[in-house]
């Protein structure tokens, strides 16, 4: 179609005439024509969206670029694109269905956002430390196993952001194993809802601890394929050193946590500083670097994961002596009354607990009832839950106003504080440098937008 | 925190028919959660004591102090806001503020908004909470940008929800919801939205239409 004479009619770059300069739509095909036209452009400045569709913005985040040659001069960042009211929704379920809820919020960490919440709700129930030992166990095993999920997925799909194909496929590998645990403790590889007010769904399956032994051994033993390739590697330095610089004090005044937080040499890790779930009892080291740039997030991440593994051989020796422990709260008016089993059709309900309450017990029955429909109520007040995610600072602020609903329900999402950031690292650098920047955040859009 | 002292009537949330099972006769009343007395306990003392010191006008400024389950929340004038989070930031080296959060109160007569801000301070592993109440009809909170600039987005983000105005915030617009959207959703009075389901001859009601237990 294209034509010599007239070169602005192009199907796969038409430009349009408004009043702030030529808009070019460019949606594939012939680029040649399009750089001809901006070329011939007297405009030194050139406005680029970068997204919400890109598939190196990690979702459906938007950044506006404001470019003079190939130097970045203003990113501004739109987001919103996959808000869903998930705050809103929870005002109208019970307590104990809120957990299905926030674990859609950062899909990469559910176990991270169930847990948050939980904190909370019994912070607000004053039941934090009737939590059984074994429950805590269990979350954080489950949080440290979705730690190394999460951390794979973001080096993963970083390192395929600047070109790199194979890490991402090691990283998949490892994750897949990760997910086949979560699929063989709660049924589900993500959006598990496993971790509930008062304790967990379903204790472990009984080969777990086998299982768990053995994943982790391979794990250890496949984390240094990346290891390999990538620490030291002159390319991969290259991209990432230097690049989406952010010291100690941006970090502090834009609130940044997390592993951009421990890469201005800052050892802020709240699962030391303000332990939750019994993370005193475990011995395990912050990691840091004082390079405040990608590389550093990235020596953090991979070296999270040795950390993480060293957690969950303390938790698989812990659970071998809590062997048969409760791991729901003992109160009858607040742990979930459903036993659940594996049937023909899957996981559900225990059909011999329904054999029981249906036909021996109409107490049972009716308490099974009342707390499923109605749920439990929680006395009034507020409080502000945190956990450590892969990502920060993952906190929950709960209102209740003595209900079986939550009054109001926000999450404090690192992702979402994190992205904020993208300015401050990415101005005045080169284009290409903007994906490894935002990538080194590691943004999650279900979390940034809930 | 809700200063709610209305009472609740019944167990079903429903005021006409329906409620055959005698509960609707129940009337409860939600703990009344006022100021705390001293000692708060914990390092809350410490906190207060050094926040007197370091601003004079604290009597002024501060509301109510409210220490609950283990945390503690100070309430402050708006008209002090930008001045108290000012001394927290710099004499009691709170660096960090995570953000803001909305609550919609509609009961409460003048003071129907509040803007909650969970504070951190990393030098003495400390957190603590302030809380802003506006009324409904100015809804105006001095913005904390120029203190935590962290607080940009988050401020947005409760615009957005709450329609609570953050005086002074560089670029207060939407950020969540598109930019011509009507009302801020996550306000009381703003429906859940959603419609009937039917399913297998059944009809199951939106969420917020459905019987709700209180």
């Amino acid at each position: 179609m294209s034509n010599s004479t007239d070169p602005i009619i192009d199907p796969y770059a038409p430009s349009l005439e408004t009043t702030e300069g030529t808009v070019f739509s460019v949606t594939g095909g012939d680029w040649d024509s399009l750089v001809t036209e901006i070329g011939a452009s007297k405009e030194e400045r050139v406005v680029v969206n970068m997204g919400p569709q890109h598939p190196s913005t990690h979702g459906v985040l938007r950044l506006v670029l404001e470019l003079e040659g190939e130097t970045v001069q203003e990113v501004r960042c739109g987001i919103g694109y996959l808000h869903t009211g998930i705050e809103k929704n929870m005002e109208y379920r019970n307590w104990t269905q809120g957990v299905t809820f926030v674990t859609r919020m950062d899909y990469l960490a559910p176990l991270f956002n169930e847990t948050a919440y939980c904190l909370a709700v019994e912070k607000l129930l004053g039941i934090t430390n009737d939590v059984p030992v074994r429950a805590s166990v269990i979350r954080v095993l489950m949080m440290e196993f979705n730690r190394i999920s999460s951390h794979m997925v973001a080096l993963g799909t970083g390192a395929l952001e600047l070109g790199a194909l194979t890490p991402m496929i090691f990283c998949f590998r490892e994750r897949e194993k990760v997910l086949d645990v979560f699929e063989m403790i709660s049924g589900l590889r993500m959006n598990m809802a496993y971790i509930r007010p008062g304790g967990v769904a379903q204790d472990l399956p009984p080969e777990a601890l086998t299982k768990i032994r053995e994943t982790v051994k391979e794990l250890r033993r496949d984390f240094q394929d990346n290891d390999k390739l990538l620490i030291g590697n002159t390319i991969w330095m290259k991209r990432t050193e230097g690049i989406g610089y952010l010291d100690l004090a941006g970090c502090t005044t834009l609130g940044i946590t997390g592993p951009v937080l421990r890469s201005t040499g800052m050892p802020w890790d709240l699962r030391k500083m303000q332990p939750y779930s019994g993370y005193e009892n475990y011995n395990f080291d912050v990691i840091t670097a004082d390079t405040c740039d990608v590389y550093g997030r990235f020596l953090i991440r991979m070296g999270e994961l040795e950390q993480s593994l060293r957690i969950i051989e303390q938790c698989v020796d812990k659970l071998e002596g809590l062997a048969g422990a409760p791991v729901m709260v003992a109160d009858k008016k607040i742990a979930w009354p459903s036993q659940l089993a594996l049937g023909g059709d899957g996981i559900g309900n225990s059909l011999e607990h329904i054999r029981q309450i249906m036909g021996t017990s109409m107490e049972s029955l009716i308490h099974h009832f009342k707390l499923v429909t109605e749920g439990f109520r929680v006395p009034v007040g507020e409080v502000y839950a945190t956990v450590e995610s892969p990502r920060g600072e993952l906190g929950a602020h709960v209102v209740s106003d003595g209900g079986t609903r939550p009054y109001r329900m926000h999450f404090r999402e690192p992702s979402f504080n994190n992205l904020q950031s993208t300015s401050a690292m990415c101005e005045g650098s080169l284009i290409a440098d903007i994906v490894a920047a935002v990538a080194s955040i590691d943004p999650v859009m279900g979390g940034v937008d809930r | 925190m809700s200063e709610n002292t209305t009472t609740d009537q019944g167990m079903f949330g429903t005021h006409d028919t329906g409620d055959t099972s005698g509960y609707g006769g129940l009337v409860h009343t939600p703990a009344f959660t006022g100021s705390s007395e001293r000692p708060y306990g914990s390092y809350f003392d410490e906190v207060a004591d050094e926040l007197e010191r370091a601003y004079p006008d604290f009597a002024d400024a501060i509301e109510r102090v409210v220490v609950d389950r283990g945390e503690l929340t100070l309430f402050v004038k708006r008209k002090k806001l930008f001045d108290v989070a000012l001394i927290l930031r710099d004499k009691l080296l709170f660096e960090m503020c995570m953000g803001v959060s909305g609550v919609h109160y509609p009961d409460e007569t003048g003071r129907e908004l509040h803007a909650v801000y969970p504070l951190l301070s990393m030098t003495h592993n400390r957190r603590i909470r302030i809380e802003v109440c506006i009324p409904d009809s100015d809804p105006h909170v001095p913005s904390l940008v120029e203190v935590w600039a962290g607080n940009n987005w988050n401020e947005r983000e409760t615009f957005d929800m709450f329609g609570i105005i953050f005086d002074g915030h560089p670029g207060l617009t939407r950020i969540l919801m598109p930019d011509d959207w009507r009302g801020h959703p996550q306000r009381k009075d703003y429906p859940l939205g959603g419609i009937p389901v039917e399913y297998k001859g059944a009809t199951v009601p939106p969420p917020d239409e459905r019987r709700s237990y209180r």
